[in-house]
């Protein structure tokens, strides 16, 4: 028999099991397919990313000046934190981007090809990445536009993007779990806005906490993303604070701890 | 199969797919209720049923996607539980409805697949082009599949089932919500990979479908086989079409009833004015016209007509399919 030019790599006799290197590749296959959804629809990042633009823009020239008495002061201490709040809201692609996935068919024909079971799901989340990092490029190069200035240096700069991809990589598996539970790709949006908004307000992202009411100071100290904005802050303007960074680590062991077992159960009991 | 492991190399030489004793319970209902078939190598199966049969439970088992509750099937001698990888190796699944990636597009759906499966690059852009060109989609290439009608969607799936050349094909329900045009060229399609020796597990509602394109039938309803064989087999003893008449004087029903019964070797059920007989023979019909005649029968109505699932579904459970499909969505409330 002549074999044509196409013809499939597999040998004679299939292969028992996927090697990791396999596993790895494939993810990335999956990964830049994410990327290619982003190349044809590239105002699909917007619809994250304009409403942290829009508060950069609110904010500094609306309360500014009421909360510190000079706009370019306020823009300094609140854009670090705004891109806290950015990486979240862009963490739900990888929920919503899932959920699309079951509900389309897509994860199905995924699950019937011979790739490791893990590599569909570490796609998304590979390719979530890329995202946070042009997001965050996004946010910052607005805030220096309107005037913004990184304070440490660039390693204080690349330190932040890394600890924000770190935390953004733990909260990837909240959004797993959100875009697994939700019925449709409309509704994980919803879940995840109704609950990413009171978690980045009730935080130190837009006021300092010492206007704050005793009760509501502890609320927001607690809050991993004023731990986490404090952080950045650090690492972006007023020099690095390792308390703020050590506790944003151990949030983000934390959350995956609970929320990547949680995923596994949730995605075994969906499909 | 050449690959087939030994211990099972006897049982499995001819069949691609077998099935023992297949059971999936989802909470309260039992969507199969053992299940056993087997699909000879090179061969095209069709599994009938109406709709919450159970059909789609079948394939989400045979495709590694579901594990049975009890039983087991073999894919080309392997496993599809414990042999899983080795499974999906083999098989290409065109679900019941059609698993695009919407923003990409036809192109690259195919290319993704094709890179997934770790063929190289080039390797996989010439399979892709081969295969739009096969299915009427090459102009429709570099457009998002969003912007593809119900037809090239599930053209385009079934090219993406195809890009590892697989030996066994499931082709759930595959013509469902086509008109008869793009239903007439997906059939077209299915028979030229027939051809070219793949095993193929089809998944019908329509009896017509199943007769068009299946070499065996296997009818499933509320989760279990209950009829068996080739379309001939089938058609010969459920009467693949019907007979109608209406005589215009109804007092002469009983006679007509009687004449048509006798031709026919069937029992004929009356429905008002109107005598229905299964038929397999199309020369009950000019028989039927003599004898009518010979008896002075005026008739108003007189025809011959397909069998609908419906009716084959009363002539093998004795109750139509709606019952069935109603009975089944009913189990699902809780
Ligand atoms: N994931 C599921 N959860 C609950 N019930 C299900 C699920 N999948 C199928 N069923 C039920 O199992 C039965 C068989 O379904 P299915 O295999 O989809 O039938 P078909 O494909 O023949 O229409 C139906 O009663 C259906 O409601
Ligand atoms: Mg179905």
């Amino acid at each position: 028999m002549s074999t044509p030019a196409d013809a499939p790599p597999a040998g004679p006799r299939p292969q028992a099991r996927v090697t990791p290197v396999q596993g790895v590749r494939q993810s990335l296959t999956l990964a830049w397919r994410t990327i290619v959804q982003v190349r044809h629809n590239p105002w699909e990042l917007g619809d994250f990313s304009i409403q942290p633009i829009m508060f950069v823009l609110l904010f500094t020239f609306m309360f500014g000046g009421a909360i510190m008495g000079d706009w370019r002061a306020y823009l300094t201490f609140m854009l670090p934190g705004v891109i806290v709040m950015n990486m979240l809201f862009v963490s739900l692609y990888v929920g919503q981007g899932l959920n699309t996935d079951l509900t389309k068919g897509v994860f199905d024909r995924l699950r019937s090809l011979p790739l490791a079971r893990w590599a569909p799901l570490a796609g998304r989340i590979l390719a979530d990445q890329v995202k946070q990092a042009w997001s965050i490029v996004l946010v910052l190069g607005v805030g220096m536009i309107l005037g913004f200035r990184v304070g440490t240096g660039i390693v204080g700069l690349l330190a932040a993007v890394a600890l924000l991809l770190i935390f953004a990589l733990a909260f990837s598996w909240v959004a797993v779990v959100v875009g697994l539970l939700a019925p449709d790709p409309e509704r994980v949006q919803i879940y995840g806005m109704t609950a990413l908004f009171p978690l980045t307000f009730v935080s130190n992202i837009f006021v300092p906490v010492q206007t704050l009411p005793g009760w509501l100071r502890e609320l927001v100290g607690v809050n991993p993303v004023s731990v986490l904005a404090d952080a950045s802050r650090g690492l972006m303007v007023t020099g690095v604070q390792a308390g703020p960074i050590v506790v944003s680590l151990i949030w983000a062991v934390g959350i995956t701890v609970v929320f990547a077992p949680l995923a596994a159960w949730v995605f075994k009991q969906r499909v | 199969m050449t690959t087939a492991p030994v211990d099972e190399r006897e049982p499995t030489m001819n069949h691609a797919i077998r099935t023992e004793g297949l059971v999936k319970r989802f909470g309260t209902t039992t969507a199969l209720d053992g299940v056993n078939f087997a699909v000879e190598t090179g061969t095209v199966l069709g599994l009938l049923g109406p709709n919450g049969a159970g059909k789609t439970t079948v394939v989400r088992v045979l495709s590694t996607l579901l594990r049975p509750d009890a039983g087991c099937a073999t894919v080309g001698g392997y496993d599809v539980v414990r042999d899983a990888h080795r499974v999906r190796q083999l098989i290409g699944l065109t679900g019941q409805y059609a698993a695009t990636d919407e923003s990409l597009t036809g192109l690259e759906n195919l290319l993704l697949i094709g890179r997934l499966l770790g063929t190289s690059r080039a390797r996989a852009r010439s399979r892709a082009h081969q295969l739009l060109t096969q299915f009427g989609l090459s102009d429709a290439a570099d457009r998002p599949t969003k912007t593809y009608s119900g037809g090239m969607r599930r053209r385009l799936d079934l090219a993406a089932s195809l890009v590892g050349h697989p030996s066994m094909l499931y082709l759930d329900e595959p013509t469902t919500g086509l008109d008869p045009r793009a239903r007439t060229e997906l059939w077209a399609l299915i028979r030229e990979l027939v051809a070219g020796g793949v095993t193929v597990l089809l998944t019908t509602q329509y009896l017509d479908e199943a007769d068009a394109l299946a070499d065996d039938i296997v009818v499933i309803d509320h989760g279990r086989v209950i009829a068996t064989g080739t379309p001939d087999e089938l058609k010969a003893r459920l009467g693949s079409r019907r007979l109608v008449v209406r005589p215009e004087d109804e007092s002469q029903l009983p006679l007509v009833t009687s004449v048509v019964g006798d031709l026919a070797g069937h029992t004929p059920d009356v429905d008002g004015q109107r005598v229905t007989v299964p038929v397999t023979d199309p020369a009950v019909l000019p028989a039927v016209v003599r004898r009518l005649d010979d008896s002075g029968v005026e008739v108003t109505e007189l025809v011959l007509r397909s069998s609908s699932l419906d009716e084959v579904f009363l002539s093998l459970t004795g109750r139509p399919a709606e019952d069935a499909e109603r009975s089944a969505s009913e189990e699902m409330l809780p």
